[in-house]
């Protein structure tokens, strides 16, 4: 168990170290900017408004609101209690609307979207790749450049195109949204069945987007593994073709773990803008209304709690990493 | 280096990549020399115009007129002036009035209006059809039997001293203008976006701000990358422990929550396309880093560096000509590659509505932006969004074929 232990409990120091920066950052970087954040959102609020005490007393009532008359550091210490309480205020443009309850009914919605889709696309993105590095020939030349034109169509784009064909031209799925615009959520057979026909198109336009990228990383790192000199002194020992494939897809399997695990910050931010697009009722959409409303509790809280999310995330791929790593085995056999 | 860029030439992928590259580069340098002005004029007053060419109407009934007798003219124009819901509304009729139909073509204008012109009878009342319904098919037969229009438009101008109508020229339909004969065309390749503007112009112009944004983003963090990736790996020791330390805290926390923090905080006033662009760059640089370190350690040790050391180079001479030139073509490929996703990255930023300043210039992400404000997705305007995510992908895809392409001349083992 000692190999596992130490493994995990660097993990898991890294993981805390992590995200303590991640709060310091989410609570500086908008501390540190020359602009007054509570000036630029009196700013944009009082619009044309010229009266001078209105302004100045609209200016008073946020800087109380967000401390920021206070010093730095007390503020650091106020937003991590709240912060822990999950107390983020309430919102600017969905006033009286607690920034947690928006929040907590949107993350569902991503996590439901974007885990499946990111996990499809990387399975069927990994088999093809393995398998184009294996039959190579015609399924390989057909298939790599195709993978690699679709792996370079930003998210958002494939989600315009598949929104285009799919829904506004052949009509066979909703335009718009995460259920019909009539219906409340609740646990009915139809809410279900309009859930899962706004699922598909965002759905299928993420697990298209990974699975070019996916499918072009494995087939070079399975190319690279076919021609390592444990595959070709395996062939002379006269190993059954089948299982050396096994042997050099669990190591080219490795590092696209790895490659998950450092990608996943970027997956999740292109997904969030494909979101955008769908109006799907997720923390893109939630993120993309706080902007153009300048809703500064709100952005503040969904960075934060996207930056949990892909940490933890990030933590538990690392976790899974070592149980298939054969040097963090070897460890635990060696203990 | 000659040995070099001979085999890079060779790389089929490198070629094909560098081909489309260059051909984004010629016409962005070239087109705006044919079709100068501001990019953002909006020229349109309407939004979305198609993409086509557009003769001043104005013009050409001033222009000089041709007669020829076009055997098929009278056809198009009926057909033309027929819609799908008249002809679905004629079907309608002959169903009800049991009308043998035969395999009748709806867009066959011809046999639609012959079946009509044999079978429609205003005082015949099908069955079950009410009065309002079958006064419809009257005046619907009315405008069929008017269809294509008359024989001449009449073009009358005021007359200033009394006021009048005075007609100054008769168009008959067998009037021809040669179309460089009218004064005034414009042809809008890719018609005009929202605000009315030429959507191809902006189009070049937004390319050229957008690769300005990449480079920008791109020399920006992989001059970082390489200043720490050289530190942490060549130096080592605390140096190395402090650099990684802050490298893994960046790398997990994902690089666009920070470039969303920071780009909002920065207002929009501020934010021009070179600030969006060093931004980019600033949340961008952590795999270079790590990527650079593992190769700087993997040489430390090589005897020529060692022999370096002995000799007493400083440090610098030593990381300029014993390291760099070791590691410089995977330092061009990663910056190929920060390139293409700092475009990617402003593209997203602007789509969050965290882009470049408006106004100014246009780029690939305020097209998308403005495209998708005005729902050019769901009004059928392909032309004001298909093209800017074409030019992305193209752009991208060229930018990571001469990618795997130099990969494949600097690791053999790749090379298929």
């Amino acid at each position: 168990m000692k190999g596992y232990r130490k493994y995990f409990g660097k993990k898991i120091l890294w993981f805390v170290i992590t995200f303590i920066a991640a709060v310091i950052l989410n609570f500086i970087l908008p501390r540190l900017m020359p602009a007054d954040p509570v000036a630029s959102i009196t700013g944009k609020l009082a619009g044309g408004n010229s009266d001078v005490a209105a302004v100045q007393e609209i200016y008073a009532r946020y800087q109380e609101e967000f401390g920021t008359n206070k010093p730095m550091i007390e503020q650091f210490w106020m937003f991590c209690k709240n912060a822990i309480h999950g107390n983020f205020g309430l919102s600017f443009s969905q006033y009286p609307r607690s920034v947690t309850n928006i929040i907590s009914s949107a993350i569902v919605w991503t996590i439901a979207l974007q885990l499946p889709a990111i996990l499809v696309g990387w399975l069927l993105g990994n088999l093809l790749g393995a398998l184009a590095a294996y039959i190579r020939k015609g399924f390989d030349k057909v298939l790599m450049p195709v993978s690699l034109f679709l792996s370079n169509i930003p998210a958002f784009g494939m989600a315009v195109i598949m929104l285009v064909v799919f829904a506004v031209n052949l009509k066979i799925a909703p335009i718009s949204g995460g259920y019909a615009f009539d219906m409340i959520p609740h646990l009915g057979w139809d809410f279900i069945k309009s859930v899962i026909s706004h699922y598909q198109l965002p759905f299928w336009s993420i697990v298209l987007v990974s699975i070019g990228g996916q499918a072009v990383g494995m087939r070079s790192m399975s190319i690279y593994e076919l021609n390592a000199d444990y595959v070709k002194y395996s062939r002379f020992l006269g190993i059954k073709d089948r299982k050396i494939v096994g042997y050099v897809f669990r190591n080219a399997m490795l590092p696209q773990i790895t490659g998950l695990a450092l990608s996943i910050g970027t997956m999740v931010g292109g997904a969030l803008v494909a979101e955008i697009i769908f109006s799907y009722p997720g923390l893109g959409s939630t993120m993309y209304s706080a902007v153009t409303s300048a809703d500064y509790p709100l952005i503040s809280a969904t960075t934060l709690i996207i930056t949990l999310m892909v940490l933890v995330v990030t933590f538990l791929l690392d976790i899974v990493y070592g149980f298939i790593d054969p040097r963090v085995k070897a460890a635990q056999v060696d203990a | 280096m000659k040995n070099t860029l001979r085999q890079v030439f060779h790389s089929p992928k490198f070629v094909v990549g560098f081909v489309i590259f260059v051909a984004i580069l010629l016409t962005m340098i070239i087109y705006p020399l044919f079709n100068p002005g501001n990019p953002l004029a909006q020229i349109g007053v309407g939004t979305f115009a198609k993409p086509g060419t557009y003769v001043s109407l104005y013009d050409a009934t001033k222009a000089k007129t041709e007669t020829f007798r076009l055997p098929d003219a009278e056809e198009k124009r009926l057909k033309a002036s027929l819609s799908d819901e008249d002809r679905v509304a004629m079907v309608e009729w002959f169903t009800a009035a049991g009308v043998d139909m035969g395999d009748l073509d709806l867009q066959d204008t011809d046999a639609l209006l012959d079946l009509w012109n044999a079978n429609y009878d205003p005082s015949l009342r099908p069955k079950g059809m009410i009065t309002a319904r079958v006064n419809y098919f009257k005046r619907l037969n009315n405008a069929l039997q008017e269809l294509g229009g008359g024989d001449t438009i009449i073009i009358a101008e005021k007359d200033d001293a009394s006021g009048e109508l005075v007609e100054s020229k008769k168009i008959l339909n067998t009037d021809y203008v040669n179309v460089n004969a009218v004064t005034n065309v414009k042809t809008l390749p890719l018609g005009t976006d929202n605000f009315g503007r030429d959507v191809l112009k902006e189009l070049v112009s937004a390319v050229g701000t957008s690769l300005l944004i990449g480079l920008i983003a791109g020399v920006v963090a992989t001059s970082i990358g390489l200043v720490f990736g050289l530190l942490a790996g060549y130096v080592g020791g605390i140096v190395d422990d402090l650099i990684m330390f802050i490298t893994n805290i960046f790398t997990v926390i994902p690089g666009f929550v920070l470039l969303i923090l920071i780009t909002y905080s920065i207002g929009q006033e501020q934010r021009g396309a070179a600030v969006v662009a060093a931004v980019i760059g600033l949340t961008s640089w952590t795999w270079t880093t790590r990527s650079v370190r593992s190769q700087v350690i993997s040489l430390r040790n090589r005897d020529h560096v060692n022999l370096s050391k002995l000799s007493g180079h400083s440090l610098i001479r030593i990381v300029l000509t014993d390291i760099l030139p070791y590691i410089a073509s995977y330092v061009v490929m990663a910056f190929i590659l920060q390139v293409s996703s700092g475009i990617l990255a402003e593209a997203q930023l602007s789509l969050l509505g965290l882009g470049p300043r408006t106004t100014i210039t246009p780029t690939l992400g305020l097209m998308m932006n403005w495209a998708m404000l005005y729902s050019a997705h769901t009004n059928g305007s392909w032309w004001a969004y298909f093209p800017v995510i074409l030019t992305i992908t193209l752009i991208s895809f060229s930018l990571n074929l001469m990618n795997t392409g130099l990969d494949q001349v600097f690791n053999p083992a790749l090379r298929d």
